[in-house]
Order: structure tokens, then C-alpha cells, then sequence
């Protein structure tokens, strides 16, 4: 985006902590809007029955990131990485386990007044309102619990519905409108209430590619006009993240992987060689030894089986280690259908970082690519 | 764009006004909109009073008894509010997705479950003077005001005490999950009975009637009969300003545990993960 800030590559793993507050504890850096430090959030599960004792579940495990006023910073994971426990704690639906978390200088845990004045959120899939109102009165009624004079509410609600197209459909009651539409009408309750920042959950979970570039595009409009503010915004999807977000952190299980500008985490892989092989069905699964993934200079494959054919991303040290790779997928009885090279790109980083891609399913045994 | 003009947003009182009138704005304009609710609360309620006013008149009971049925009738009106559109309500916004923007707005929650109480208490008196004109002109029901100062605040006491009592089962409910169906379900015919919706409460004796008067309405009714019929002195339980009083006490009691089971709520939620946020 353009208005990236221009950071330092600082791709850490595991256990390091990504922050770069110049304060100390106590004290809030001004340049920063979210500060979290060490924070961990452990769920208890309760079985069916009353009596059982709970187990449970590490949803965030020592979570410690920053995040600059005027950024938009994304959470890229699976379902399930704890992106949305992140968001919750930090719009004070949630209270941390262990750690501390602010929004612009304050704590969720104590100043919850405070924050719920300067923040909002917009969740992908979100069904709120009622059903008998129009997206006038739904969008007035949420202004309201803001504080928003009716009179300025309206003149909002008509400019921002002017923006995202839906001025048509002011009149018409919300239980009428598509998914695509009332996720437009959700950013419009988001955003009218002036805040200082934005928690946009999975924004366009379900909506079509059409009506999520719109929203896309309405994000971006958005944090171009008002440079002040923040936004975090959690995606699975990696076209989104690496179109939106001006640095973002890869988390997964709890934990996160990584934090960086998309272009910093990209050239990080430091490779140039990255094929899209479009081969024959493979043979049967060979010794782990004989893998693809053990061919010398092989980085990353990804598999994905499609209706006979395969489809494989991989990601080499360098150009000349790719006929290896043909002679290995040969000597599986697979026939190379064909070869693109193509450009790194966020899902790469991810799988490096993870060791799986993002659509793959982890309750399944074997777990790996091959 | 660094200087955007930032909108002015009200705090303290202001704000929660607003959140009361913009809460209880979906109901009013609601109750208007939607027909089928004209039929189920207005109509079958009418039914069981005539019901009712049938079974006095061939019984020969005293006229008294066909009035007492048609204000208990009318006043089922808020007990099906109260049960099904505040105690409830917490429980359905929650699965709709508007509980968790109501818990993050800076408005507080106590203003919504006052401004549900609010738009509430229109649909209900609406649907409750329905049934008394109806019923006024096809059975002659005559009418002697003791006092219209004093009926009126018995009516708003009532309600106060009874809309918090809705408040505070809010939260409660919410707890109880699925249960909270069957709750409703559970008190919503036994209370007709035990709190005397259309005969005096005393007929039960007076440990029930002691009992029952947790419910407001077990008093507002008596009060009310008292204020509105001549011979309902013959049938009273306690008298109008005993029972004021103490509907004055209620009051108090459900809308300070109103708030304070919302505290509890929300407290729950922040720390177990549950009870606020809609499971996607």
C-alpha cells in the first residue's frame, strides 16, 4: 500500500516477541495503537456431561506485537490460530488469561469504557440488526448507541451508503437484502461510528469475488482519507492480506511465526525459483526418504489433487534444481502436463513458516504435503 | 487526510437516552409493521378472555368477575411481553449477533434492556387496550375510578417492577442457554393461575397469594380491581397502598438486580469466552 511505513525486515520465529515499542511498560508509545505483551488466553472446555473436568485449550500463547496508529495490519492463519481470540481481547469481549493488551493507551481489562468509545468491528458472516428495519433505521439505531446526533447520523449513514452503493436500498428492509449487500451495510455500522480503530473480522467470509474487491477497495479508500486511524484486520485469504495490509504477522496454534511488511516476508524466502507443475496422477507414496520434499535443493512443495491431474507448487533454492524434480516425479510414473514459473507469494511464506498450507486440513492423520 | 473532522459523540445521560430510544425504536415501529404480531398477541389473548368472561356468565357470577376477567386478560399482554420479548430477548440477540455490538458500544447495557422495556411496554399497550375496548363494548363492563392519579401510578409501578423483573430474567435466561425456551414455556401458564390473571388472588389463600406477589402482577391486578370496580373491596388482598408500596420495593429490587446480573453476565463472558459472543 502506499502508505506503508517504511520498517525494517524483522521475520522472527517462534518465541520471540515482535514489538517495537520504544516505552517501557508502563508507559504508552505514542505511535502506537495496540500494544500487546505476553498475552495468553486458555479456554476451558466442557465436556457433555456435568460433572467431567474441563480440558483445555491454548488459544493464544504469549502473544506480544505492536501495532502503529495509521496502520493496516493483518493476523493471516488458519481457522482456528487464535486470530479472532486476538481481536475479542482487544475489543473487550474477552479478558486475557496472562499478559497485557491496550488499545490506544488503554487497558482492556480496566479501561473497557474508554476503548468501546474509540473502537468497533465488523465480523465476515455477521447477521446483525433486525430484520423489520430498513438499512437506514438499522445503521441510525447503532449510530445512536454511539452518541451520534440523528441529524449528523443521517448525513453519515447517506454518505457512506453513497460509497459502498447501496444508496438504493436505504429503504428496504435488511431480512431482504443479500449476503453480499448486508456485509456492506456491516462496514457501514462499522465505520460510522468515527472510530479510532477498526477490528475487521474474516470482512468478506462468504462474499463473492465481486463484492469482496469492494470492500477491499472501501478499506483501502478509507485508511487513505484517514490516516490516523487503525485497523486490524484478520484473513485466511493471502490475495487480501498481501493486497491490504500494510505489515502483517503469520500466526498459527497460538503462536505467532512472523511479522513483517507481505514484501519483507517475501523476499525473506530469498528465492527466485518458484514452479507451478501441472503433472499426472503420482505413483504410490514412497519411503519418507524418497520424498520430494528430500530432493536436494527443494524448499517447499505443495500438493493439491484435482480430478486425475495434480496441481504442485515448489519452491527451489535455485532454477537448475528443477529437472531433478522432473526425474524424481518420472521415476513415480507421473508425466509432466506443464510448468509455470511464477512469482513468490504470501501462501509460500506461510507454508514456509507453518509447514502446511492454509487450506489444509490438520484433523486428517499424515498432516504433511505428500 | 490526517485532519477529517471527528464527529461529536454524547456521553453520560445523553448517551444512554439515546441508546434507550434507538433500542426501543425496532419494537415500536416493529409492532407496526408486522401484522401476524397484531393476531398472536392481540387476538388469541382476546379468545381466552372471553373465554373466561363465558364461563362467569353462565355461572351467574357476580358482574364483578366478568371486569376482573377482562383486566387480567388485558394485562397478559405484558406477561407474554415480559416472558417471550425482554427475558428471552437477551438469549435471541445473542444468536442473531447483536449482542456482542451492543456489549462493545459505549452505551450501556443496562439503557438497551431499558430502551427493550420501553418499546416492549408500547407493543403490549397496545395490544392490552385492544382487548379492553373490545371486550368493554361486547360485554357492557362498567367502570367506577376510585382514583385515576392513583391508577395510573399503580399502572406505572406495576410495570416498573414487572419490566425489571423482565430485565433481570435477561441476563438470567441468557445463562440458562437453550433452557431459556422452556422457562418461558414453564412460568408463562402457571403464573395466569397462581397470580389471579382472571379471578381475585385471595380465592387461592393467602400463602399463595403471598407467594405469587414475587410477580408484580399479582399485586398490580389486586390494586388495580380495587381502583377500577366497586365491589372489588369484597376480594381484595392486601390494601392499595400496601401494595404500592411494596410494588415500589420490587421495583427496586429487579432493576438493581437487573444491572447487577448484567455486570455479572458480561464479567462471565470476559473471562470463560461464552454467554456474549455468537458462535460462528
Amino acid at each position: 500500500m502506499d502508505n506503508a511505513p517504511a520498517a525494517a525486515p524483522d521475520v522472527l520465529l517462534d518465541s520471540v516477541k515482535f514489538s517495537d515499542a520504544k516505552g517501557d511498560a508502563k508507559g504508552m508509545n505514542e505511535s502506537l495503537s495496540i500494544e500487546m505483551k505476553d498475552v495468553t488466553r486458555v479456554y476451558k472446555i466442557r465436556g457433555p456431561k456435568q460433572k467431567e473436568v474441563p480440558t483445555e485449550l491454548v488459544a493464544l500463547a504469549g502473544v506480544s506485537l505492536d501495532v502503529r496508529r495509521g496502520e493496516l495490519f493483518g493476523l493471516l492463519g488458519p481457522n482456528g490460530a487464535g486470530k479472532t481470540t486476538i481481536i475479542k481481547i482487544l475489543s473487550t469481549l474477552l479478558l486475557p488469561t496472562s499478559g497485557t493488551a491496550k488499545v490506544e493507551g488503554f487497558d482492556v481489562d480496566k479501561d473497557t469504557t474508554e476503548i468501546r468509545r474509540i473502537i468497533s468491528m465488523v465480523s465476515g458472516g455477521e447477521t446483525s440488526g433486525y430484520g423489520l428495519l430498513t438499512v437506514d433505521e438499522n445503521l441510525w439505531m447503532f449510530a445512536r448507541f454511539y452518541g451520534l446526533e440523528t441529524k449528523v447520523a443521517r448525513e453519515r449513514i447517506g454518505q457512506m451508503l453513497e460509497v459502498v452503493g447501496l444508496s438504493d436500498r436505504r429503504k428496504m428492509k435488511i431480512a431482504d437484502l443479500s449476503t453480499g449487500l448486508r456485509q456492506k451495510m456491516n462496514f457501514v455500522r462499522g465505520f460510522i461510528s468515527d472510530p479510532n480503530v477498526i477490528f475487521l473480522d474474516e470482512p468478506t467470509l462468504g462474499l463473492d469475488v465481486g463484492a469482496a474487491r469492494e470492500v477491499r477497495n472501501f478499506v483501502k479508500d478509507w485508511m487513505k482519507q484517514h490516516r490516523d486511524r487503525t485497523i486490524l484486520l484478520t484473513t485466511h485469504y493471502m490475495a487480501e492480506a498481501d493486497e491490504l495490509c500494510d505489515r502483517l504477522a503469520i500466526i498459527d496454534q497460538g503462536k505467532l511465526l512472523a511479522l513483517d511488511t507481505p514484501q519483507a516476508l517475501k523476499r525473506n524466502l530469498q528465492s527466485e525459483a518458484v514452479f507451478n507443475l501441472k503433472v499426472g496422477p503420482l505413483g504410490p507414496r514412497p519411503s519418507k526418504d524418497a520424498m520430494l520434499e528430500n530432493v536436494k535443493g527443494v524448499r517447499q512443495v505443495t500438493i493439491n489433487e484435482v480430478n486425475g491431474h495434480v496441481d504442485m507448487s515448489v519452491i527451489l533454492d535455485a532454477e537448475d534444481v528443477l529437472p531433478n524434480v522432473l526425474a524424481h516425479l518420472s521415476a513415480r510414473g507421473s508425466a509432466l502436463i506443464s510448468l509455470e514459473k511464477r512469482e513468490l507469494t504470501l501462501e509460500d511464506v506461510f507454508v514456509e513458516m507453518v509447514g502446511r498450507g492454509l487450506n489444509v486440513d490438520t484433523s486428517k492423520s499424515g498432516g504433511g504435503d505428500e | 487526510m490526517n485532519n477529517v473532522e471527528r464527529v461529536h459523540k454524547a456521553r453520560g445521560f445523553t448517551l444512554f437516552w439515546a441508546t434507550v430510544w434507538a433500542r426501543a425504536y425496532p419494537r415500536i415501529v416493529g409492532s407496526l409493521r408486522e401484522r401476524s404480531w397484531v393476531f398472536f398477541d392481540t387476538i388469541l389473548p382476546l379468545m381466552g378472555t372471553v373465554g373466561y368472561v363465558y364461563v362467569y356468565k353462565s355461572l351467574n357470577a357476580k358482574p364483578e368477575y366478568i371486569g376482573f376477567a377482562v383486566l387480567g386478560g388485558a394485562m397478559t399482554a405484558f406477561w407474554l411481553n415480559v416472558l417471550w420479548s425482554m427475558a428471552s430477548q437477551l438469549y435471541w440477540d445473542k444468536d442473531a449477533g447483536n449482542l456482542e455490538l451492543y456489549v462493545l458500544s459505549p452505551g450501556s447495557t443496562m439503557a438497551i434492556l431499558v430502551g427493550m422495556s420501553v418499546g416492549g411496554l408500547f407493543m403490549a399497550a397496545s395490544r392490552a387496550l385492544t382487548i379492553i375496548v373490545v371486550c368493554t363494548l361486547a360485554f357492557s363492563v362498567t367502570y367506577q375510578i376510585v382514583s385515576v392519579p392513583l391508577l395510573i401510578l399503580t399502572f406505572l409501578l406495576t410495570m416498573a417492577a414487572l419490566y425489571g423483573m423482565g430485565m433481570m430474567f435477561a441476563s438470567v435466561f441468557l445463562a440458562a442457554g437453550r433452557e431459556a425456551w422452556h422457562l418461558s414455556n414453564l412460568l408463562q401458564e402457571p403464573i395466569y393461575l397462581a397470580s389471579g390473571f382472571y379471578f381475585p388472588v385471595i380465592k387461592l389463600g393467602n400463602t399463595v397469594a403471598t407467594a405469587a406477589s414475587v410477580i408484580p402482577l399479582t399485586l398490580g391486578l389486586d390494586a388495580m380491581r380495587q381502583l377500577i370496580f366497586a365491589g372489588a373491596l369484597d376480594f381484595k388482598f392486601l390494601d392499595v397502598r400496601t401494595e404500592l408500596l411494596i410494588l415500589g420495593v420490587l421495583s427496586v429490587i429487579f432493576i438493581y438486580g437487573a444491572h447487577g446480573a448484567l455486570k455479572k453476565l458480561e464479567y462471565i463472558g470476559r473471562r470463560e469466552g461464552r454467554l456474549i459472543e455468537r458462535r460462528r
